[in-house]
């Protein structure tokens, strides 16, 4: 019999690759891990409160603050004056968002002042008391109203091209055009925005923010201070949520703060109340897409010319880039011989919107995804009878070039599709829901498979790099701190598990440490799923130079061979000697070895040239399907959705558990945005949904009511990442398309699967019941 | 009378006097206790991130309900147990169960809910020793997650029914019976008790008679029931509410009584106690309960609170106008009995005279053989305001034709209000489908409804008719409406 079976290796606590609970688990449950806002006050601080524009656009013609300032509690009154470096807020350097408005507001809620009281209440009731004059200008909320009004673009759109598109449409055998709606997102992470300034000496500012990017929030504040940035330090321990919408957001209350703190000399704390959180601050765009696609009778795709148009608010915010996503995933899967893809990011009088997971690419996917749709309910076909047919080929076929000249080199969603086909029974089902339908007359099922493909990268190239700071002390503990922000993702127990496997010592040995300007400069934000690619590797790279010390150290003492020198679990052989790692660890100090090291990571391969639309903006792609099963009820449009099951790449998982949780969340997030997740704005271009109770996001009895999750097990990535592993925050969002589809089908079936229903998103209740009527006029 | 409420506070005995009327739990516990375990996710009770649990004394005992700390007044705690997140790890900081099921699935990831989850956990595995997944999604409403998509804390609850270590591992269970004496004695001390800060009061009146004298002499005084729309008006509108007069622990209130003809609810009783009482006399109207807000409003919110708030879009008064409800007003000098449908004159108006305030509604059973059904529309199923919510009534006669008919709709016109068109163009005809498809059309005589952003008035009129059409579809005996659990499985 062979030994080595029964012989169990030694393994450290966490290492890569294992499903470690979340770093701050205990912590959540007890209640004692500590968001700023439950961070003990210093004495004295002050609180802040927002006065807001009551208007959609409109000019100020006069401010009387009198009654703000006479208010109880009031110790200040700041307005765009009072700021002493420069009143801009715009974070791609646009100068188009000022902190506080001046002469005109461009969105009903934009900031004016901030009140400066005692206590919140105080600051909140005074914020109240302003007496403003406007003089109304012309207002436009939505993408038909910018259109019509010639409205601006807030940057310069992007084409994407390839082959001839034009001729080949008027050359194909069918053809369709139409357009989609499709509607924004509201983050609603659970913490809202909070930030809190502690005034220093000299410049000196230390802010707590709840931020995604403290380095944004960093080089902000030092300039609306007209300061230097090496005089402001942001400080990180974990968000309440994120979700993007706290990648640029968080500058304004920040900055605000700070601003205050100075001129008053106390701290400063701003949180708003729910309400002004989703009032004051953007959300995920909303699309109008207007297809025109040209197919054959098979339901090949020939040729598609599309035009994203975004609702992008009163400034550019990171409009451009989203909107760049948006033509960068309106392929989806599919391989289009000849395309031409446009943007129009639209100047709007709403808040400005921001980053939202995805950026840009479910909106993207979403209008591929109707496009397959037209062709199969044209054709007769099941959609995914088409997408199929239609997905870029393996490596070395013709057909694995993007949009943007991109090589599709990892192509594996044929075989995810192909595996999930299999194990959701997606084929009898199918069937089995056609035969229901046929006698049911209220209640109509329908089910979908989509494919997701995503591409993982910033596209702006410069973005692609990492920092990490790793101290081993002398008692062989080790402290470890790199530049992405924790927000829920299990960023911080990933990179820790890096750490701990790279020095092969259990993880409760690495202390994860608040993420801070002051540790690691110039960092980018959490963002753009790319976390642990470029965290863990940083940190990587910050163990591998300590790691080099330590052998150096040990074979000079030692007087061996690097080869005779391995890290074993919490011990280090030496030759035939077997040292403690904390043993080991001092001796090295005695031996004056540096022990702390900065590590450091670009993502290799990429560049993009958005001029000529060409290049390779993505280092790989990650992959996934999902099918879901829903019942709808054709006298009211409420529906149900029965079942989901999905298979995702996430290459070697650095924590299966984690990227489940990633992938679950994830989904339930983009169901929610399909489904009843409803911005709305009245005539007045004000929005009026703008808290819990009005705004839907999904509950626990809205997920699905059987929900299989698994991984691509098989699955590696094909470039060397950490650990082989590949990102997984945003992609799985876009699984959530697959309810969508599924809603579509069903109410396809009361015209018998003849016309495409156009839903569009969101698929309220209300929306459903619409198409249903649609449909049944012209069936 | 005395100057100051007593409740207890996790371990420890409290007494303040020291308080307005609308300083909430939240920022109690927040500001003046720094128990920041609780968290605000958006102070309006929709996210149960600031859940904690408050027991009371009921006739069945001490009894513990998760609530909402951010729309719960510090004014309404007299005699009360809260318990908080900080009081459920064991001394030596050992998990609770329930603390260690949601670490064992991953249920938290930015953690930030997770205390609320918790103690809504907390709160059924205290209540419910082996929960169906409609109890725990049912007990979950009042909860948001934004990031985890709920599976793995639906997961938790179900491991976590079952693992009871022992009596002594639970803080409430350990002290069961202290605190139900330290209840006991805060409540033999009947007193009315009257708290002032800067001027203004927070009234507890000792008694249903008390409180109606009080009211005589205040008649502008905010009569606070659940809290669950008052609670709006202080967090959101930041309104100034001075004094008021708070009645949720008046047990007198609190009752539900029923014989053969009628079943009569106290203004007192809370959606809670009205699932748990009517589910099984009339159905359709536990299965309306249950999506109405999470379970911490359903815990808090009043029937008396929502018919006397006069809302056009509360839930309870179309179908207990479709049942022919009879409310009861009262005032210190006598009571005034009207007909529910009565009350609600206009927009915002109600006929309530000065010093009175609702006691109780009568609602005549269902006839034997008769149909009833309420149909609530919302954009999301649960924890949402009704788009629209149509009740029906009807009893045919020997020959098949519609003997009654009441049709009552919340969301379709300023306030609740009966379809009399559509009755008129039912009575008295068969009930068929030629029969009720002319009659849909009489919507449009009855209501003009607005678009907002629940939805658009084409919607509403359409969905209207459409909830007759489903109603004579189950009275044929097809069931159309989509149901998650059925009620059996709840
Ligand atoms: C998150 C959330 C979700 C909700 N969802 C729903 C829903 O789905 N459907 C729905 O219908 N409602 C919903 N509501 C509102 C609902 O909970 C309230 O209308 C509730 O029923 C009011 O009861 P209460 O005891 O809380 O009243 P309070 O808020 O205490 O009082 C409401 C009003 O009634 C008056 N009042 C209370 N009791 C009496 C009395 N006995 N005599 C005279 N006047 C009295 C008060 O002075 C006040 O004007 C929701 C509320 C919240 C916070
Ligand atoms: S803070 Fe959201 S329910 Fe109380
Ligand atoms: S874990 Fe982040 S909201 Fe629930």
């Amino acid at each position: 019999m062979d030994k080595s079976t029964f012989e169990t290796k030694p393994i450290i606590k966490g290492p890569m690759h294992s499903s470690l609970k979340h770093d701050s688990a205990h912590k959540h449950v007890t209640g004692s891990a500590e968001y700023i806002d439950d961070i003990p006050e210093p004495s004295g601080t002050l609180h802040g409160g927002l006065g807001l524009s009551d208007r959609a656009h409109a000019e100020i013609v006069s401010v009387d603050l009198s009654a703000v300032k006479a208010a109880p509690g009031v110790v200040w009154v700041m307005t765009a004056a009072d700021i002493p470096g420069f009143n801009d807020v715009a974070s791609t350097g646009q100068h188009d968002e000022p902190l506080l408005a001046t002469t005109k507001v461009e969105f009903h809620r934009q900031p004016i002042f901030a009140v400066i009281a005692e206590t919140r209440d105080q600051a909140r009731r005074a914020a109240t008391l302003a007496r403003i004059e406007y003089r109304d200008l012309p207002h436009w909320t939505d993408i038909d109203g910018a259109r019509e009004n010639g409205a601006p673009l807030v940057v310069e759109p992007m084409v994407l091209k390839r082959g001839e598109p034009e001729t080949e449409i008027e050359n194909s055998p069918l053809r369709v055009q139409a357009h989609m709606y499709i509607g924004g997102q509201e983050h609603f992470y659970l913490e809202s925005h909070i930030a809190l300034a502690i005034p220093g000496e000299d410049e000196d500012i230390t802010v707590w923010s709840s931020t995604q990017h403290p380095s944004e929030v960093q080089h902000m504040v030092a300039h609306v201070l007209g300061i230097a940035n090496n005089a402001v330090t942001v400080m990180t321990r974990r968000m309440g949520g994120g979700f993007g919408g706290k990648e640029t957001q968080g500058n304004h209350f920040a900055c605000l703060a700070s601003v205050a703190a100075k001129k008053l000399k106390r701290a400063v704390k701003f949180r708003p109340d729910r309400d002004e959180d989703m009032a004051v601050t953007g959300k995920r765009h909303d699309f109008r897409v207007d297809y025109d696609v040209a197919f054959d009778e098979e339901g090949h795709i020939h040729a598609v010319d599309v035009t994203y148009a975004a609702r992008c608010g009163f400034s550019a915010d990171l409009s451009g880039p989203v909107t760049d996503r948006a033509l960068f995933h309106a392929d989806s899967s599919y391989y289009y011989p000849h395309v031409r893809l446009a943007s129009q990011p639209l100047k709007t009088h709403t808040v400005s919107n921001t980053a939202f997971r995805g950026f840009g690419g479910p909106q993207g996917m979403l209008g591929a995804e109707r496009i397959i749709e037209e062709i199969a309910y044209a054709t007769g076909k099941d959609p995914l009878e088409i997408r199929k047919l239609n997905f870029y080929g393996k490596r070395g076929s013709e057909r694995t070039v993007t949009p943007y000249h991109q090589e599709v080199e990892d192509n594996i969603i044929a075989k995810v599709v192909e595996e999930l086909e299999a194990s959701s029974d997606y084929q009898a089902r199918r069937q089995a829901i056609i035969d229901f339908n046929a006698d049911s007359p209220v209640i109509r099922k329908g089910i979908a498979l989509t494919p997701v493909k995503f591409g993982i990268s910033f596209t702006m190239t410069a973005y692609n790099q990492a920092g990490a700071l790793v101290h081993i002390y002398n008692d062989g503990s080790i402290h470890l701190n790199h530049g992405g922000t924790e927000m829920g993702q299990g960023l911080y127990i990933k990179v820790a598990q890096v750490v701990a496997d790279t020095f092969q010592v259990d993880i409760d040995r690495v202390k994860i440490t608040a993420t801070t300007t002051g540790k690691v400069p110039n960092t980018s934000a959490t963002a753009a799923s790319s976390g642990s690619d470029l965290n863990g590797m940083a940190a990587y790279d910050a163990c591998r130079q300590i790691k080099e010390r330590l052998i150096d150290f040990a074979t000079r003492q030692w007087k061996v061979g690097r080869d005779k020198i391995e890290f074993l679990p919490n011990r280090v052989r030496i030759g035939s000697e077997i040292v403690p790692f904390d043993t080991f660890v001092r001796a090295a100090y005695y031996d004056r070895v540096q022990l702390s090291a900065a590590g450091f990571y670009k993502t290799p391969k990429i560049h993009w040239d958005r001029k000529a639309g060409r290049g390779r903006p993505f280092y790989y792609f990650a992959y996934g399907a999902a099918v879901s099963e829903v019942a709808i009820d054709t006298l009211t449009g409420e529906y149900l959705v029965e079942r989901t099951d999905i298979l995702h790449d996430v290459g070697k998982s650095l924590n299966p558990a984690i990227d489940i949780g990633q992938i679950e969340g994830g989904f339930v997030q983009g169901l929610g945005w399909l489904t009843t997740e409803e911005l709305w704005w009245d005539a007045k271009g004000r929005l009026r949904t703008h808290a819990p109770s009005t705004y839907k996001i999904p509950l626990a009895s809205d997920r699905p009511k059987i929900f299989n999750v698994k991984l691509a097990e098989w699955s590696e990535n094909a470039e060397p990442t950490i650990g082989r592993s590949k990102a997984v925050g945003e992609p799985p969002f876009m699984l959530a398309i697959s309810v969508f589809e599924a809603i579509s089908m069903a109410v396809a079936s009361v015209a018998e699967y003849r016309v495409c229903p156009r839903l569009d998103a969101p698929a309220t209740p209300e929306r459903v019941l619409m198409a249903v009527e649609r449909l049944k006029s012209i069936g | 009378m005395s100057e100051a409420i007593r409740f207890i506070l996790n371990g420890e005995e409290v007494t303040r006097g020291d308080f307005g009327p609308t300083e909430t739990l939240l920022d109690y516990l927040r500001l003046r206790r720094r128990l920041t375990g609780t968290k605000e996710g958006c102070a309006e009770g929709d996210c149960g991130a600031c859940t904690v649990l408050v027991g009371r004394l009921t006739e069945q005992g001490l009894r513990y309900e998760s609530v909402n700390a951010c729309i719960r007044f510090l004014g309404s705690l007299h005699g009360t147990h809260v318990v908080t997140v900080e009081h459920l790890a064991g001394r030596d900081g050992a998990l609770h169960p329930v603390q260690q099921a949601l670490v064992d699935t991953h249920g938290s990831q930015c953690g930030f809910c997770t205390p609320g989850f918790v103690m809504s956990l907390y709160g059924l595995w205290l209540s419910n020793q082996a929960p169906t997944r409609a109890d725990i999604e049912s007990a979950l409403q009042g909860n948001l997650c934004r990031c985890t998509g709920y599976e793995p804390i639906v997961k938790a609850a179900e491991q976590v029914s079952q693992n009871r270590p022992s009596s002594l591992f639970d803080p409430l269970e350990r002290d069961h019976i202290q605190i139900m004496a330290k209840l006991w004695s805060i409540h033999s001390e009947a007193d009315t008790i009257v708290v002032e800060k800067d001027g203004a009061r927070s009234i507890v009146p000792a008694s249903v008679a008390a409180f109606s004298d009080i009211l005589a002499e205040e008649p502008d005084a905010t009569i606070v029931a659940g809290a669950t729309d008052v609670g709006l008006w202080v967090t959101k509108q930041m309104r100034l509410l001075n004094p008021v007069i708070f009645i949720n622990h008046l047990t007198e209130l609190q009752s539900v009584t029923s014989d053969e003809t009628t079943i009569t609810i106290g203004a007192g009783v809370s959606y809670a106690q009205a699932f748990d009482l009517l589910t099984d006399e009339i159905s359709s109207l536990g299965r309306l309960i249950d999506r109405i807000g999470g379970q911490q409003v359903r815990n808090m919110g009043t029937i008396g609170g929502n018919i006397a708030n006069g809302s056009p879009i509360g839930d309870i008064p179309p179908p207990l106008i479709a049942l022919g409800a009879e409310l009861t007003l009262r005032t210190h000098a006598g009571r005034r009995t009207i007909a529910l449908e009565d009350y609600f004159l206009a927009y915002g108006k109600q006929d309530r005279l000065q010093g009175e305030f609702v006691e109780k509604v009568c609602v005549p059973r269902p006839a034997e053989g008769s149909h009833f059904a309420v149909y609530k529309i919302s954009k999301r199923r649960d924890e949402d305001i009704s788009a629209l919510c149509g009740a029906f009534n009807l009893t045919l006669d020997a020959e098949g034709k519609v003997g009654k008919i009441r049709i009552a709709f919340g969301g379709m016109a300023a306030t609740p209000k009966r379809a009399k068109h559509v009755e008129e163009a039912l009575l008295g005809k068969e009930w068929s489908w030629e029969t009720v498809s002319a009659a849909r059309n009489a919507f449009d005589e009855d209501y003009t409804p607005l678009t907002d952003w629940r939805a658009t008035a084409e919607y509403r009129s359409l969905a209207a008719k459409n909830l007759l059409t489903r109603f004579f579809l189950e009275t044929a005996g097809a069931p159309t409406e989509l149901r998650r659990f059925e009620l059996e499985e709840a």
